[in-house]
């Protein structure tokens, strides 16, 4: 590489070259930018669509794509090109080694702390409480896409069909949460299978859109079956769990009264902050301990290669529906949590964009690492947080995050795949050798 | 009988503005073997630069229809073709040789990014528009006083897309162009040997995508005579739907495709319930996906290790 006199020097691009580049950009972004941000339209009260220029906005957007292309080409020139191959010194690496071991039991401890150090901060508890949420699904997608290779674009189906299960199980028959919780993960399991069936002979990216189309069925089905689920309005008045038929509740035989405490509402979140870390913990194990099981390995197999896996012998049939099973069922309690949370649920909660984030959360966590899966986690929903005061320009910030993210590190912030057993030796394989397994 | 033909006509109709979005997905599809999610919000973006441009020309005392509407199509398919180049240029051409669920993600967030960009920039409330062409012909006087009626816009709506049809089988069969996308459709590495510029054709196939989509927008802005922020995710999908339907990487698949889906909408529509027209549309898909992997035009993909 170094050799090639045209690789040098481009390399170094001139001031001129770098401010050509910036130009064209702005110019683009002039174009593209004219008329969509330069001209304004709304309705007006008599429903005739009147417009007005912003060229004052335009001016400044077109100014800032200015200003960022020659950062970036100058970030560029001296970052080097992609490739390079960068170096760290033996004891930084022995040092990042060390501390990569010991983030997952730190985290750990802390996660159990988080209600005693910020027992007073409601806010906090409650943010915590979304974070595990989407730990746990980033957890139970991780068995479909992470270990299996199947991409699904619609696990937002089965979280619907836990919450909808334990809704609709608890409002109408009176069932308590811990009956119900199992009861969600089985029906999500199910619906996973029933997915799973047809979806079988499909791989890559045709099971992406089947599985969004099916997450898109559920939303349709939830939103237009109107004397079950409530359409639009959703489901209310859904119970909270109880600890063993306990309510935490001000009443007489609360919780509170019994321990002969003074009733707090914080008591309630401290509780499903706890259900949520135990689910959570539970996915978490179950996946680790499947990963050892045969079946952990078929996955795995079938992810790296669907073709040898069907040379093997292994059944590809069941390997497929077991990932789908098992990744709908923690779905599907994570929907029952969330119910039981909110008390409240409507389809609006159930979008593709749920799926899109929970999705978003595995790549970014790297694809079958579960400490980096709840890093994404931690990552994504805090930093969607951070932009909470942003409003309507959340979700761009998101979107922006999401395709940038995928430039800087394709294969995630811990992207590195490598398999449960090895040949002989533990070696570590370098992710850019593993490919996906679309055979 | 009246009922049912008048259904077909408005079947067609639709079915063609989702056939002109799905040749874009068939043909980026077929090049880079990669869904472009934001394909449906390129659709959004064609459908608010048509209603933009129209009000501009029409605040400028500008009457004549016809030049409105040519000036306005214009418009609109150079700005959203931008769009699509720009699209590929941010957020496909840096993840081209990543592994494979790389720009799938990439292009999702590329799609939130539209969606979210158009509310922010135009607000999310709906645009109507007056209806810009109006008349239209009586086909034939039913008994029970419904007539079967052609308006005309349907009729433009169905002249513009065989127009545009028979321009890009003619781009695409006899141009250079056409013969360096079928190049690299099939092997981009001998096609670059062969001194195939693959970039340059990549980005032209964007190009070209986000045209006719921007016609689809524009064409879906004159018959319902509305425009919103969201209307680019469900469209889109439905389009991404009638591709698969017609065999992913045909392009008279995709048309093919998106006729039947524009027929079996209206159809369960007009006959079951309209609540569960796009639960139709999407189990359409399942099904056919189970029976027909490769569609009605496809080609079986051969399966190598």
């Amino acid at each position: 590489m170094s050799a090639n006199p045209a690789a040098q020097t481009s390399r170094a691009p001139s001031a001129a070259f770098i401010l050509k580049k910036s130009l064209i950009s702005a110019l683009v972004a002039l174009v593209l930018f004219s008329l969509m941000i330069g001209v304004r339209t709304e309705a007006g009260p008599d429903g005739q669509l009147t417009y007005w220029t912003r060229f004052g906005d335009l001016a400044v957007m077109v100014a800032a794509v200015f200003g960022g292309s020659i950062l970036i080409e100058l970030f560029r020139q001296w970052w080097g090109p992609v490739d390079t191959a960068r170096v760290v010194p033996a004891p930084v690496q022995n040092a990042l080694a060390f501390g990569g071991r010991l983030v997952a039991p730190v985290l750990l401890v802390f996660t159990f702390l988080v209600p005693v150090l910020f027992y007073n901060e409601r806010y906090i508890l409650d943010l915590a409480i979304l974070v595990l949420t989407y730990v746990m699904l980033g957890w139970g997608l991780n068995v479909v896409v992470g270990l299996a290779g199947l991409l699904d674009l619609g696990y937002v189906a089965f979280y619907a069909v836990g919450a909808y299960s334990y809704a609709l199980l608890a409002t109408n028959f009176g069932l308590s949460f811990w009956i119900c919780l199992p009861l969600a993960g089985i029906l999500a399991a199910f619906w996973g299978v029933l997915l799973g069936f047809p979806v079988l002979r499909l791989r890559g990216d045709y099971l992406a859109i089947v599985t969004l189309a099916f997450g898109e069925i559920i939303r349709l089905v939830l939103i237009n079956w109107q004397s079950l689920t409530g359409g639009p309005n959703g489901v209310t008045g859904i119970p909270r769990p109880t600890l063993f038929g306990i309510p935490l509740t001000p009443a007489d035989d609360g919780l509170a009264a019994m321990l002969g405490i003074e009733f707090s509402p914080t008591h309630r979140i401290v509780f499903l902050f706890y259900i949520i870390l135990a689910l959570a913990l539970l996915t978490n194990w179950v996946t680790i301990r499947l990963r050892r099981l045969p079946i952990g390995r078929a996955w795995e197999a079938l992810r790296e290669d669907e073709v040898a896996c069907r040379a093997l012998g292994i059944n590809t049939t069941t390997t497929k529906l077991t990932a789908f099973a098992t990744g709908a069922m923690f779905g599907g309690l994570a929907g029952a949590f969330f119910a039981t949370r909110q008390g409240f649920i409507s389809p609006e909660s159930f979008t593709f964009h749920e799926s899109a984030l929970v999705l978003a959360i595995v790549v970014l966590g790297g694809m079958g690492s579960q400490l980096g899966v709840a890093l994404a986690a931690l990552a994504m929903i805090g930093g969607f947080e951070l932009f909470r005061g942003l409003d309507q320009y959340r979700m761009l910030v998101f979107g922006m995050a999401m395709v940038l993210l995928m430039i800087w590190r394709p294969r995630g912030l811990i992207g590195h795949r490598a398999p449960t057993v090895f040949l002989q030796r533990k070696e570590a394989i370098s992710s850019d050798l593993v490919k996906e397994g679309h055979g | 009988m009246d009922y049912f033909a008048q259904q077909l006509i408005n079947g067609l109709v639709l079915g063609s503005i989702y056939g002109l979005i799905a040749i874009g997905y068939t043909m980026v599809y077929g090049i880079v073997g990669m869904i472009n999610f934001a394909h449906g919000d390129i659709f959004m973006i064609g459908g608010f630069i048509a209603l933009i441009t129209f009000l501009i020309l029409v605040s400028f005392g500008l009457t004549a229809i016809p030049l409105i509407l040519l000036i306005v199509l214009l418009v609109s398919m150079a700005i959203t073709a931008l769009y699509g180049w720009t699209v590929e240029r941010i957020a496909y051409r840096p993840l081209r040789h990543s592994f494979r669920l790389a720009p799938m993600l990439s292009a999702i967030g590329m799609s939130f990014v539209l969606t979210n960009y158009s509310q922010v920039a135009q607000g999310a409330r709906v645009k109507p528009v007056p209806p810009i062409i109006t008349g239209g012909y009586t086909l034939h006087e039913g008994a029970e006083g419904f007539n079967v009626q052609l308006s005309n816009i349907q009729i433009i709506v169905v002249l513009t897309t065989v127009v545009l049809l028979a321009l890009f089988t003619w781009l695409v069969s006899s141009t250079r162009l056409g013969r360096d996308m079928r190049a690299c459709e099939q092997d981009q590495t001998m096609a670059s040997l062969l001194g195939v510029d693959v970039d340059r054709t990549i980005s032209m196939t964007f190009v070209i995508g986000a045209a006719l989509a921007a016609v689809a927008g524009m064409m879906y802005l004159l018959y319902y005579g509305l425009v919103d922020f969201f209307m680019g995710f469900v469209a889109g999908i439905k389009a991404f739907t009638a591709a698969v339907l017609g065999g992913i990487g045909s392009l008279p698949g995709a048309m093919l495709g998106g006729l039947l889906i524009g027929l079996i909408e209206t159809l369960w529509s007009a006959y079951f319930s309209v609540e569960y027209k796009d639960v139709a549309a999407f189990s359409i898909l399942i099904v056919v996906l189970i029976f027909l992997p490769t569609g009605l035009l496809g080609r079986p993909e051969v399966e190598k290790v």
